[in-house]
């Protein structure tokens, strides 16, 4: 019989579900955090990681990602975005619908868990659609989806304009007590434009897309939560504007939530180089001013987490113009050096923050017990930080199968030294073990 | 003073002085294009490929003539932007036309900054023929060697560029070469078509044409499409006629002397009325004898980078 604990020493360690922000030993057994406390003493058969400059945090979940498969497992499988996930820190993510076919059926949510459970890297939690085939008329068997695990919906990437069906999946998903993600965006406001609209847009005379297209959704979806009383949460929240609506909505206590990208958070609409389509997403980036927002939400708690909108793109498709293009970047590899280099290191905010917003604040969204936390009992999914390296960015060193980053070449601090998901390593870049037998 | 860069992409990020030094080479080759035999042996030898994305009649051959009055070799390559959408990808086309050898790639395309991704993968010359919304830069030359061939100068002039400010290339051309050499510009459209981040540019917004027209030493008018009425910038074309469309008896307020311009091609009634279009004060033809010259000049100086302003022919 092999090892089944595993105690952490030397390790700075983040909890803020369990109010820990400084040196402490973690014991991990059976797969379940076992001890928590400043001095373990080191038990029968056990493992021993010395973790000394390392940060220990409950696993990083990331709960905005497109896995492209089933259907277009030339940019991603469900087996390669796990691995990226791992490498980039996360011991679970949310993967959206928007698939070929589309994930509106319990069937296609038992795929996806099925080659999960293959992969046997990070946790996939499967977002089901809102209509069926994503299409914005017919609600989809939500109730089934739920029961075979999908743990929100959303019609991400077709964004519901039907006001009538929106309210109707709200009241539906309240009842099964999962929420409903929206990428808001008006489709007429955003026409075919490709990139904010803004001088920017203007200068490089490329169609933009106004950030009122986010707003005006935003504020329906408001006022459809406060009806509803349905979980409701904004996913790529882009804008100023939005980012204010959410505030004033959550202090008359409507249940919304939402989401900032580390690109909307670090990059700006001029800051796009050369018609470069790697720099095309959905919401675009915004101006300086909107990002200076954004750093703001996220440092005073109306922003309740970060998630990449990991979008791989077939490079070919992404060698277009910037106007043919697709939308979409990647993020599972760059989140959390992003997050260290212009968060953390910026003293925007802490740790114990980044991990509310990493961690825990996704696990509640979702509504993952046991997830989030370093709790007695909770998973041992764990993410082990080295926040000192500097290192450059490189697409062509990504787990995962695509290479569309913004991010190219860009000198980062801080990385994943390790991923351990239910107390098993699936992902290690560090040694620091030892057997030991008292 | 040579012509201090590898392409010419938009006027945006030239200097004054490069304006002037292209200006002043393309009003010494007017002269060519009034001669019986209208060619000089400056660029013989060199390959010249007008590449074109999106129809075009009148820039394709003025490059076209430019070309061959200087003893170029030239060759059309009219390529439909549906190659994008059947996979090819700009970068391939890029390849394939290096592989060709030529010296000067003239571009036009549908999709903005597509000449400068192409620069950046060609050691050939690359030239501007007009890129999306984004810039036009040898119709603002043609357009500056025009209003200085009348008015002397650029400097003080109030220009009145009017129409569909957000879509055109060619506005935004011309804001930057007329502010650049110190014109003083005024915008003018229906507020749908004329946002107000144009302000950026250091100009002047207006949606009343009168206050546009008046005391003006030029009137630029920009073409409008009819199928910015189906995307409702405005109601009709006729209020549109109304509104901002140029006829004798609103050009009153402008100066005696003001010139009417139009990159071409014209919607009579729609923009400009027919008597405007063909009267005293339009130099709309002008323009287009000017573009030869220009691009003259453009190739002359970017294909033989040691050349001097002064040129001289045998």
């Amino acid at each position: 019989m092999g090892v089944n604990q595993t105690l952490f020493r030397g390790a700075h360690i983040v909890d803020p579900a369990s109010r820990w922000d400084g040196p402490g030993e973690l014991l991990v057994r059976n797969g379940k955090v076992a001890e928590l406390k400043r001095r373990i003493a080191v038990g029968e058969d056990c493992e021993v990681i010395h973790a000394a400059g390392l940060i220990l945090t409950p696993g990083l979940i990331d709960m905005h990602v497109h896995l492209r498969e089933p259907g277009r497992e030339d940019e991603e499988t469900i087996e390669s975005g796990c691995r990226s996930a791992v490498a980039g820190g996360f011991t679970g993510v949310a993967c959206m619908p928007n698939t070929e076919p589309v994930n509106d059926s319990e069937t296609v949510t038992r795929f996806i868990l099925e080659k999960a459970r293959a992969a046997a890297l990070a946790h996939v939690y499967p977002v089901g659609a809102i209509s069926r085939g994503s299409n914005g008329e017919k609600l989809a068997e939500i109730g089934e989806m739920a029961k075979a695990g999908a743990r929100a919906v959303s019609d991400d990437g077709q964004p519901v304009m039907n006001a009538q069906l929106m309210r109707r999946a709200m009241e539906y998903a309240s009842m099964l007590d999962i929420p409903v993600i929206d990428h808001c965006e008006d489709r007429n406001l955003a026409g075919d434009g490709c990139m904010n609209e803004g001088e920017a847009s203007i200068r490089l005379g490329l169609k933009g897309i106004h950030c009122c297209a986010e707003d005006v959704q935003v504020a329906r979806d408001i006022i459809l939560a406060e009806v509803t009383g349905a979980r409701v949460h904004i996913a790529h929240l882009s804008s100023a504007r939005s980012l204010e609506l959410v505030s004033r909505a959550k202090e008359k206590s409507i249940p919304i939530t939402c989401e900032v990208t580390p690109h909307h958070f670090s990059l700006a609409d001029e800051d796009i180089p050369d018609y470069d389509p790697n720099f095309k997403m959905n919401p675009p980036l915004r101006n300086r001013q909107d990002v200076r927002s954004l750093l703001a939400g996220l440092a005073d708690r109306s922003v309740d987490a970060i998630a990449s909108d990991h979008a791989p793109h077939n490079p070919n498709e992404k060698m277009l113009d910037f106007q043919s293009a697709p939308f979409g970047v990647l993020g599972l590899e760059t989140t959390l050096p992003l997050a260290i280099t212009y968060l953390i290191r910026k003293k925007v905010i802490g740790w114990g923050r980044l991990v509310e917003l990493l961690s825990s604040g996704p696990a509640r969204i979702l509504g993952l017990p046991g997830k989030g936390s370093l709790k007695l009992g909770c998973d041992a999914d764990i993410t082990v930080i080295d926040p000192r390296p500097a290192w450059k960015i490189e697409g062509a060193r990504f787990q995962s199968r695509s290479r569309n980053t913004p991010f190219e070449g860009w000198k980062v601090y801080g990385r994943c030294a390790g991923t351990m998901v239910a107390g098993r390593w699936v992902f290690r870049s560090f040694k620091g073990i030892e057997r030991w037998r008292d | 003073m040579p012509l201090n860069r590898p392409h010419l992409l938009g006027i945006e990020d030239l200097e004054p002085a490069e304006i002037e030094l292209i200006l002043k080479t393309a009003e010494s080759f007017r002269e060519i294009s009034a001669r019986p035999i209208k060619k000089v042996p400056a660029l013989r030898g060199k390959t010249v490929i007008n590449l074109f994305f999106e129809p075009s009649t009148r820039t394709r051959s003025s490059f076209e003539i430019a070309a061959k009055r200087l003893s170029a070799d030239t060759i059309n390559f009219s390529a439909s932007t549906s190659s994008a959408s059947k996979g090819e990808t700009l970068l391939d086309t890029a390849k394939n036309l290096q592989s060709m050898a030529p010296d000067a790639l003239v571009i036009r395309h549908s999709a903005s900054g597509t000449p400068l991704v192409l620069s950046k993968h060609l050691k050939t010359v690359v030239i501007n023929a007009g890129d999306g919304m984004h810039e036009h830069p040898t119709q603002a030359l043609l357009d500056m060697l025009t209003i200085r061939e009348h008015k002397k100068r650029l400097k003080g002039l109030k220009v009145a560029i009017i129409g569909d400010i957000l879509h055109s290339r060619v506005a935004r051309s011309n804001i930057y070469g007329l502010t650049k050499m110190g014109a003083r510009v005024w915008l003018c459209g229906p507020s749908t078509l004329m946002p107000g981040q144009f302000r950026q540019f250091g100009v002047k917004l207006t949606w009343d044409l009168r206050e546009a027209l008046e005391n003006a030493d030029v009137a630029m008018m920009l073409r409008i499409q009819q199928e910015r009425q189906q995307e409702n910038f405005f109601p009709s074309v006729k209020e549109y006629f109304d509104l901002f469309g140029l006829d004798r008896q609103k050009l009153r307020v402008a100066k005696p002397d003001v010139l009417v311009m139009h990159p071409g091609p014209i919607n009579r009634g729609v923009e400009i009325s027919s008597d405007v279009a063909d009267g005293e004060f339009s130099v709309i033809l002008e323009q287009v004898t000017n573009g030869i010259a220009v691009r003259m000049a453009l190739l002359y100086l970017l294909l033989l980078p040691g050349a001097s302003t002064k040129v001289v022919w045998e």
